[in-house]
């Protein structure tokens, strides 16, 4: 029949003919089916095994043929024979393009490779591939092999993709991504340590295959510790109830039951959350209750269910009414018919056992017939149920039965284990001695070297050591009893070493301890056993060993006489001719013990009794390592005129001067691991001082950070909490500015007659805050296009100044906020209009997994300062937004810090690198830098003033971090010519990964030097980006400042990742290299003679599209600007006809004309 | 870690599809599926379907001539796990229909594609006939 129907088959694949498959492989599969010995399919694998190793290396085989030649290898494999010749071709397969050739190529690969094998390196590389592949199958292939064969050296090739794969479009890819981070998790906890949120992210994906799949590396996490988990019972437990009320598909369904393979695996999960937790618990009851009365318990799965909750009520906290449920449940499985059931039943009992032990007493019945049931599985499970149920009452019967099957079983594994329960039981329940010593006994002599040593040690320190009561007798009667019974085994043959080792040691130290046996036959039996097991060494030494205690007892005892060879019977000649064998011997260990003991015997009482005192195998040995009992002799051996010790150390140090001792001393602690941590690295202000910087800056540079944070009273509580935080996720603000301002970057500035002054007066502005009108302190915002503005000093103090403390909240009021609402909206366009890389910081809230560019001086995250008052005056605020268009001078003076603040404040959305725009554009007006200055400027003041009314206060940490800004500002970098700043560029460019690459072409214009250097410097920050985004973990951060909102946490984040990368930034020592650019540059600029043609016309081309650019630019900005004003003009008509006879407003109207005037002017000006 | 392996034996002992979820060495394999294929045929019917190996039990189920044979970690769900070996005969007599032995052989590599999609780093990902199957029917469609 079997036969006909693979005929039938045959027939049928060969009328389908698409499998493709040749009449070779049918007949390869067909005699395998049909071999009727191992020794036969052997046979037939190995002539496989020659046509495949001929025939796979033949040129030019067509791709289908070699699938199925990899099969084939599949099969060689599978039924146990070595394939390896064929490997590299199935690795080859995976290069296919063809799904099903690929998928083919993975699954052979899989199956045959382990992880660490050669072949996976050229793999990975396909994988890479694979994974961003727009076929969603050859993703999931890709990350099948994934699962199986990334190492932990190898996660980082395919973490940052896999993560992405997260957010892909089809749940099978996402719930593959998911296993392939659980599958890093095992490899590698800490590589995905801060991925670890993904896992919660994904439990509430829209399909629940992947929520299905995320409970299992859940499950894991939450076993490893449970207590971070502990805020998703809830969600856990609504999961449950809704899958228990059939909310999933109905393909979820198996035998009508709704996904139990999750409900399963929800309970696994709840269970271990809810342990030792009351109050995690009780969320469960309701949900656990329900599953119980509503699962189905006449099919498999029903049970499999319902035994998963009695798992989970036996784990959480108790509750009566559930655990009334559970022990019905387990009374059913027990009365059922099926093995399977009573097994379940037997172990649910033992789960529940501890919890409520009168539940075993209604199925003592059922559980005896299982113990007595021919199957050996349930037989196990019913003695583990035993074991867990054992007390002193019941311990006799229970070991009795154990040891009884214990013998009657021949697997290895189990026996050691079932050796082992007793052995626990004996020595906890014991009911005496006796059978305490004879359950040993039969343990020992059955399960024999099975028992582990360990076991044999705690037992020969239980008979020296008694049983803990202080009752001597007990302990003597334990003693006599075990040597009685010992000596009465000792005959028996084939014992095993372990128990032998016992015996003898026993004997030797008890064996003569009640007088019940003389020496002379102990130590007959002693000698007999060395004999008998002559090939056991340990067991001769152990004999040997307590032949000299008994000995030495017995000369200590006085009966000397009894004893020396010489005069004695008791040495008998068996004694003494394993004596003079042993000293013979090869093991050198039987040579010294024999020697041992003949020396021993040879001395008088006295040294005998304090060698060998009776009974004190339990008390410490005392080691004078100061061996003082020498003094004596030390002494007369110095008065003798010998001389005195020095020590080591000394001896060395005595030749030189007591400073180099001290050196070595050092040395010497120094060397061995340090096991403290390393401290922090300090922010070393002259290391950071490049060498060529001149004198001036280097003396001022230090200065200025210090003395600017005493300079402003209100930042007191920022340093502090600066210093404060010990751990090593804290932000190290200071010095911070020295890494992007530096000075040396400002002394070759670009207008020579001022650049050495501008640079004393950048250190003096802080020490002194004298305000220098002419010094311009640049700074390169993140933005290249106006990468120069101009901060007066006075603003940078006053900046300084506001972000410590409450002034700020006056200013901010004193300024124009209700403009805002207008012009927010405009600058707003103004953004979204313009390229959207730039802007994706803005985006940073709503989208957690876009990739942000790490933190630039502009990027502030979401640092929020002080509310402002809601209501002022809308005229004033017009009138004083006029002014500031108008007149440079005050509004420097006054408006300064409020722009401070606003660039740091974000508003609502997130737009903090919105914010700062405008705030760079504003210092332009005032900076006026030839050819990026430009009339919109003024229009873009409008857009400056953009706050947002509703304001958050903020943390101190935020503080920092907008004291750290401020800081960046005012050492601003003063770019001094094109190349440097080509540089600058490159590297924040690089830096923010994304950003501003339209606008790259306006500064590399001039940039003609420093090529190689370039790449070294792009290389440099390729490693260190990489670095960082893999190192600084998001997790951590959001856990040390736990108290904040995301947004703030995002930004620390950031803020962290910048100073990370800046140091880094210092490792690789790019300011050295920046600046030896930037002396090549400055020397080729003297030669007039250097100019490569290409790089004028390179420079003449970018600049054209720089400025093209730019006009375009500004040119949005006019409308938004025109469109502003059409704005406010309405406004004001508005007001103007509300109050008819208000002076003032003819005044703002002026001002207001005059103010479009000027920008007019300014605009035809570009 | 749960599932360890999933092993398919015919009556005779001849392993008919071999899938670990943890490395072995071939010898390893040749010696485990000796050892636990003896334990388990020696059964019979009524005794349970489980049998405990070394630090692991073994779930195993006869469909016909066929041994369907899952080691599990000690605290995995027995039933649950035979359930899931019916599970997955059901997935595969949906897409061979009628599934036997030789199905299995002629096709080994759309059984293992199957486990694939069932099982990942040893733990039951999708029970789901269609999401199982829909890319191995994909694929066939593509090929």
């Amino acid at each position: 029949m079997e036969q006909l129907k693979t005929i039938g088959r045959e027939l049928a694949m060969g009328s389908q003919g698409g499998f493709g498959q040749s009449k070779e492989f049918l007949d390869l599969v067909k005699s395998i089916g049909e071999a009727r010995s191992k020794a036969e399919e052997d046979r037939i694998v190995l002539r496989e095994i020659e046509s495949l190793k001929r025939r796979i290396v033949e040129p030019g085989i067509p791709k289908r043929k070699m699938k199925e030649y990899i099969i084939r290898l599949v099969y060689v494999e599978m039924l146990g024979h070595d394939a390896s010749f064929g490997y590299i071709h199935a690795v080859k397969m995976t290069h296919d393009d063809n799904l099903v050739l690929k998928r083919t190529g993975y699954l052979a690969v899989t199956l045959f490779l382990n992880e660490d094998h050669d072949l996976i390196i050229l793999i990975v590389n396909t994988i890479q591939k694979d994974l961003k592949s727009d076929n969603y199958l050859i993703v999931c292939a890709a990350l099948n092999a994934v699962c199986k064969l990334i190492n932990e050296e190898t996660i980082p090739a395919v973490l940052p993709q896999v993560v992405e794969l997260l957010g892909h479009s089809k749940e099978a890819v996402r719930k593959k991504a998911i296993m392939a981070l659980h599958r890093f998790y095992h490899k590698s906890p800490s590589s995905v340590s801060h991925l670890l949120s993904n896992f919660r992210k994904k439990l509430c994906d829209s399909d629940p295959g992947v929520m299905g799949a995320t409970l299992c590396p859940l499950f894991d996490l939450i076993t490893n510790d449970a207590n971070s988990y502990k805020d998703l019972v809830v969600s856990f437990v609504s999961i449950l109830k809704q899958v228990a009320e059939h909310r999933l598909p109905k393909a979820y369904d198996y035998h009508q039951l709704p996904a139990p393979f999750i409900q399963i695996r929800l309970l696994k999960i709840l269970a271990l959350l809810g342990s030792g937790d009351k109050q995690a618990s009780e969320h469960m009851y309701t949900v656990v209750g329900d599953i119980f009365r509503k699962c189905d318990s006449s099919s498999n799965i029903g049970n499999a269910v319902l035994y998963e909750c009695i798992c989970c009520v036996s784990s959480i906290h108790l509750n009566p009414k559930l655990l009334e449920a559970a022990a019905d449940v387990i009374a059913r499985f027990l009365k059922s018919d099926s093995h399977n059931l009573k097994y379940m039943g037997i172990d649910a009992l033992g789960r529940l056992i501890k919890l409520s032990p009168e539940i075993a007493e209604q199925h003592q019945l059922a559980v005896i017939d299982c113990l007595e049931d021919p199957d050996d599985t349930l037989k196990r499970k019913t003695f583990e149920l035993l074991y867990k149920m054992t007390k002193s009452s019941n311990v006799e019967v229970i070991v009795d039965r154990m040891i009884d099957y214990m013998i009657s079983i021949n697997d290895n594994h189990y026996k050691t284990e079932i050796a082992s329960r007793c052995v626990e039981l004996a020595e906890q329940f014991a009911p005496s001695n006796h059978w305490f010593i004879q359950t040993m006994n039969k343990v020992f002599e059955h399960a024999g070297d099975l028992v582990n040593i360990k076991v044999a040690h705690n037992l020969m320190r239980l008979i020296a050591e008694g049983f803990g009561e202080d009752d001597d007798t007990a302990d003597s009667q334990l003693r006599s009893s075990a040597v009685e019974s010992y000596l009465h085994i000792i005959g028996e043959p084939k014992l095993p070493s372990v128990f032998l080792q016992v015996i003898c040691w026993v004997l030797g130290e008890y064996g003569t301890a009640d007088g019940k046996f003389s020496a002379s036959y102990i130590t007959g039996k002693l000698c007999d056993v060395a004999e008998s097991y002559s090939s056991d060494e340990t067991v001769k030494g152990y004999a040997v060993t307590a032949l000299m205690k008994i000995y030495a007892f017995e000369i200590a005892a006085g009966r000397k006489l009894d004893i020396l060879p010489e005069n004695s019977v008791i040495w008998h000649m068996e004694c003494q001719s394993l004596i003079e064998e042993l000293s013979a011997s090869h093991s050198t260990d039987l040579q010294q013990r024999a020697y041992e003991l003949q020396a021993v015997i040879g001395l008088d009482v006295r040294a005998i009794g304090s060698i060998m005192p009776s009974d004190a195998s339990c008390e410490d040995i005392e080691v004078d390592k100061s061996l003082s009992f020498l003094n004596g002799y030390v002494e007369k051996s110095l008065e003798k005129g010998a001389q005195s010790y020095i020590p080591e150390n000394e001896r060395f140090g005595m030749v030189n001067i007591s400073n180099f001792r001290n050196q070595d001393q050092l040395e010497v602690t120094s060397h061995g691991l340090r096991f403290e941590a390393y401290e922090l690295p300090k922010p070393s202000v002259q290391s950071r001082t490049p060498p060529i910087s001149v004198a001036s800056s280097t003396e001022l540079v230090p200065v200025p950070e210090p003395s600017y944070y005493r300079e402003t009273p209100q930042t007191a509580p920022v340093p502090s909490s600066t210093d404060t935080g010990p751990s090593g996720l804290k932000l190290r603000l200071d010095g911070v500015q020295k890494k992007w301002g530096r000075p040396t970057y400002s002394s070759s500035s670009a207008s020579t007659s001022n650049s050495s002054s501008l640079k004393v007066v950048n250190g003096v502005t802080q020490v002194d805050g004298v305000s220098s009108g002419n010094s311009k302190t640049h700074e390169t915002s993140y933005d290249s296009r106006r990468p120069q503005v101009e901060i007066s000093e006075e603003k940078q103090k006053l900046a300084a100044s506001l972000f410590g403390g409450s002034s700020k909240t006056e200013r901010r009021s004193s300024t124009g906020h209700k403009v805002a609402k207008a012009s927010s909206h405009a600058s707003e366009k103004f953004h979204t209009s313009k390229s959207t890389t730039i802007y994706s910081a803005d985006n940073a809230v709503e989208k957690p997994n876009l990739v942000q560019p790490p933190p630039d001086l502009l990027d502030l995250g979401e640092p929020i300062v002080a509310s402002s008052a809601p209501s002022v005056d809308p005229f004033r605020q017009l009138e004083e937004l006029l002014d500031s268009t108008q007149d440079p001078g005050t509004f420097g003076g006054t408006k300064a810090p409020d722009f401070m603040a606003l660039y740091a404040e974000t508003p609502a959305g997130g737009r903090s690198a919105g914010v700062a725009l405008p705030l760079s554009l504003n210092r332009d007006g005032d900076n006026l830098i030839p050819g990026l200055s430009n009339a919109s400027s003024n229009t873009v003041h409008g857009g400056t003033t953009v706050t947002n009314p509703s304001q958050i206060s903020k943390g101190p940490n935020v503080k920092e971090a907008l004291e750290k800004d401020a800081l960046v500002r005012q050492m601003g970098v003063t770019p001094s010519d094109l190349g440097f700043t080509l540089l600058l560029f490159l590297l924040r460019s690089r830096y923010m990964e994304k950003a501003t690459s339209s606008a790259a072409p306006a500064k590399i214009g001039g940039g003609g030097g420093g090529s190689r250097r370039q790449s070294d410097l792009n290389r440099s920050f390729k490693l260190a980006i990489r670095s960082l985004l893999t190192s600084c973990s998001k997790q951590e951060l959001a856990k040390a400042f736990s108290n904040f909102s995301n947004a703030e946490q995002e930004s620390l984040h950031r803020l962290f990742i910048q100073d990370e990368f800046e140091s880094l930034c210092l490792e690789t020592q790019v300011g050295t290299a920046l600046e030896t650019v930037e002396q090549l540059v400055e020397e080729k600029n003297l030669d007039p003679l250097f100019s490569e043609k290409s790089n004028i016309m390179d420079a003449v081309q970018n600049l054209s599209m720089a400025k093209r650019n730019e006009i375009h630019y500004l040119m949005g900005m006019l409308e938004k600007a025109e469109e502003q004003n059409r704005c406010l003009q309405d406004r004001v008509e508005l007001l103007r006809q509300k109050m008819p006879d208000d002076s003032g407003i003819s005044v703002v109207m002026e001002k207001f004309k005059s103010g479009i005037l000027s920008y007019g002017t300014c605009s035809d000006g570009i | 870690m749960g599932i360890r392996f999933i092993l398919m034996v015919n009556k005779q002992g001849q392993t008919r599809l071999a899938q670990y979820y943890e490395w072995l060495t071939l010898e390893e394999r040749r010696a485990l599926e000796g050892e636990i294929v003896r334990k388990c045929l020696a059964r019979n019917d009524q005794q349970c379907s489980f049998v405990e190996h070394r630090n692991y039990k073994i779930v195993y189920r006869r469909y016909a001539s066929l041994f369907f044979l899952v080691g599990v970690d000690n605290d995995e769900n027995e039933l649950a796990i035979l359930e899931f070996i019916h599970l997955l005969v059901e997935t595969m007599d949906r897409h061979f229909g009628n599934v036997c032995e030789l199905d299995i052989m002629f096709h080994l590599e759309k059984a293992h594609f199957m486990l694939e999609e069932m099982v990942m780093n040893g733990c039951i990902v999708e029970t789901s006939k269609c999401n199982i199957l829909s890319p191995i029917q994909l694929m066939d469609k593509t090929s």
